[in-house]
């Protein structure tokens, strides 16, 4: 093993899924081996057949739908705002000038801080959860977009300028499509906070989803549902990890060459 | 007939809580059409300056500059560019680098791929239209550059010591390339190096600049005949200028090390 050396990618798959194995071990060793009492942590096989109840009989599937639902709405919501803005402030100076300080200060405000005062709001439907959602991501959005479309090598600038582009050609024809990959690769990583928020949602006021089934199990002591929500969490998020990643590399095939 | 009148432009560039620096002092010159004027001196003596703020992507502190008698504001499509760093756009592949300014110009599609197709063929990449700039080496970069350049027939090309990346080999076939396309498409270039070979080779003048701040101190016309190939480089003629010339710009460098303490 040396600094930087890349492994093979078969190699890659078979390291990756060997410490999910190892994870499992040592989550059987101790529930099977007694060191853990069954009331605080369930063991694996226990998880695994009553996530199948929740699945069959439980209606569980309709959760996942809402949490789901939720997460891709109010993420959309926040980075089809977010995009327009970022790239206007990233572009122009004055633009960013004006509203970069506001959203600086907003985007430390805790977004399951909102909660109490958007239920007062919203009440406990579905727009409560939608901007949770919202005020979670979109100024982490903005910001971090303003900063990869303001970053555009100058020297490409100015060669699409003595190429006879226009200002407005500039943006549309060098600074977006520059900057859409590192774009993409930012609403990836906040639509995985965007998971976070949703949940703390749900944990304290709705009457569905993957966070109101895993407070409802609390209250009957059931480790095992809990667990298996919060796999289930885990699993969706490495789905759409995937997904992004997979069509990152699909739409912008440049941006992976000589890396 | 001029078609770019140069006529005492300077450079200061103020900086907060500095002696303000003069990059370029007042500068005149003036190119004919289809000139190839090489400027050539030592690093930071203001030679890329005077070439950016003729590309209008500076502005200059005093003086103006004339494109066929009209004042240059600003970068335009009839000044193309060729830059020392590798400027290709690396989302587009090499056919739609050199339609990047037909496109901007609303030329049909059909129109953009046979000017750019044909691009493409004189700069000698037929066959890597589809590649992205990070699968080609820096000469084939720079080479798509030049095509990409020349597409938007500009008025001028300017180029900015843009084979000073390459390895020695690559370079001299740049040269001899671009030489050839000069002579058979009778552009009119300002070309800025710091290398007097390829001053020497490519030029019909070669201007000489003084150490910082700079200013045109020789005027060199190169007087041998095109089509030029690269057996011109072991002549008398070649020898006694680049003599001349080594000796111009040697004066200037130790000038610019002893202001640099």
């Amino acid at each position: 093993m040396r600094p930087l050396t890349p492994v093979t990618p078969s190699a890659r798959v078979a390291l990756g899924i060997s410490f999910f194995v190892v994870f499992v071990t040592v989550w059987s060793i101790a529930t099977f081996g007694g060191f853990v009492s069954k009331t605080f942590l369930a063991d694996p096989v226990m998880m695994v057949k009553s996530g199948y109840t929740l699945l069959a009989e439980m209606g569980f599937a309709k959760d996942i739908g809402m949490t789901v639902w939720r997460v891709v709405g109010g993420f959309l919501l926040a980075a089809l705002l977010a995009l327009p803005l970022g790239v206007m402030m990233g572009a122009y100076k004055p633009i960013e000038a004006f509203f970069e300080p506001f959203i600086s200060f907003a985007r430390y405000l805790p977004a399951s801080a909102f909660i109490p005062l958007l239920i007062l709001w919203a009440g406990i439907g579905e727009a409560q959860k939608l901007a949770v959602i919202f005020i979670g991501s979109f100024f982490q959005l903005v910001l971090m977009i303003a900063v990869v479309v303001g970053n555009t090598r100058r020297d490409l600038v100015e060669a699409a300028y003595t190429l006879g582009a226009t200002d407005a050609s500039l943006v549309k024809r060098v600074l977006i499509p520059g900057a859409a990959p590192e774009i993409a690769e930012i609403l990836r990583m906040v639509l995985g906070w965007a998971w976070t928020y949703v949940i703390v949602a749900e944990l304290i006021g709705a009457s569905s989803g993957i966070g109101h089934m895993i407070t409802d199990s609390q209250a009957l002591l059931a480790t095992d549902q809990i667990i298996f929500g919060i796999i289930v969490i885990g699993l969706i998020g490495l789905a759409s990890d995937m997904l992004f990643k997979f069509a990152n590399r699909k739409f912008f095939p440049w941006a992976a060459l000589g890396k | 007939m001029n078609i770019l009148s140069v006529r005492g432009v300077s450079r200061t560039f103020s900086s907060e809580g500095r002696a303000p620096t003069v990059a370029l002092q007042a500068t005149d010159l003036d190119v004919a059409e289809n000139d190839f004027i090489t400027i050539l001196g030592p690093s930071g003596c203001g030679k890329s300056t005077l070439l950016r703020i003729v590309a209008g992507l500076d502005q200059q502190s005093s003086g103006e500059v004339l494109l066929d008698g009209k004042r240059i504001t600003g970068p335009g499509p009839d000044r193309g560019m060729v830059f020392q760093s590798y400027t290709l756009f690396p989302w587009l592949t090499v056919l739609e680098n050199v339609c990047f300014g037909l496109r901007e110009r609303n030329l049909p599609r059909a129109e953009q791929l046979d000017i750019a197709n044909a691009f493409i063929q004189k700069v000698g990449l037929r066959g890597f239209e589809s590649h992205f700039p990070k699968q080609l080496s820096g000469g084939m970069q720079q080479r798509t550059a030049l095509a990409r350049a020349l597409a938007n027939n500009p008025r001028m090309l300017l180029m900015d010591e843009p084979f000073g990346a390459l390895d020695h080999q690559t370079r001299e076939l740049m040269q001899e390339l671009l030489l050839g396309i000069w002579e058979a498409e009778r552009k009119t270039v300002l070309f800025v190096t710091h290398d007097i070979d390829e001053a020497v080779f490519m030029g019909s003048r070669v201007m000489v600049m003084s150490a910082r701040p700079g200013r045109i101190k020789l005027d060199r016309a190169v007087p041998m005949p095109h089509p030029r190939s690269y057996s011109v480089k072991t002549t008398p003629t070649f020898m006694d200028i680049k003599a001349e010339l080594t000796e111009q710009v040697r004066m200037e460098v130790i000038a610019a090390q002893r202001a640099n303490g």
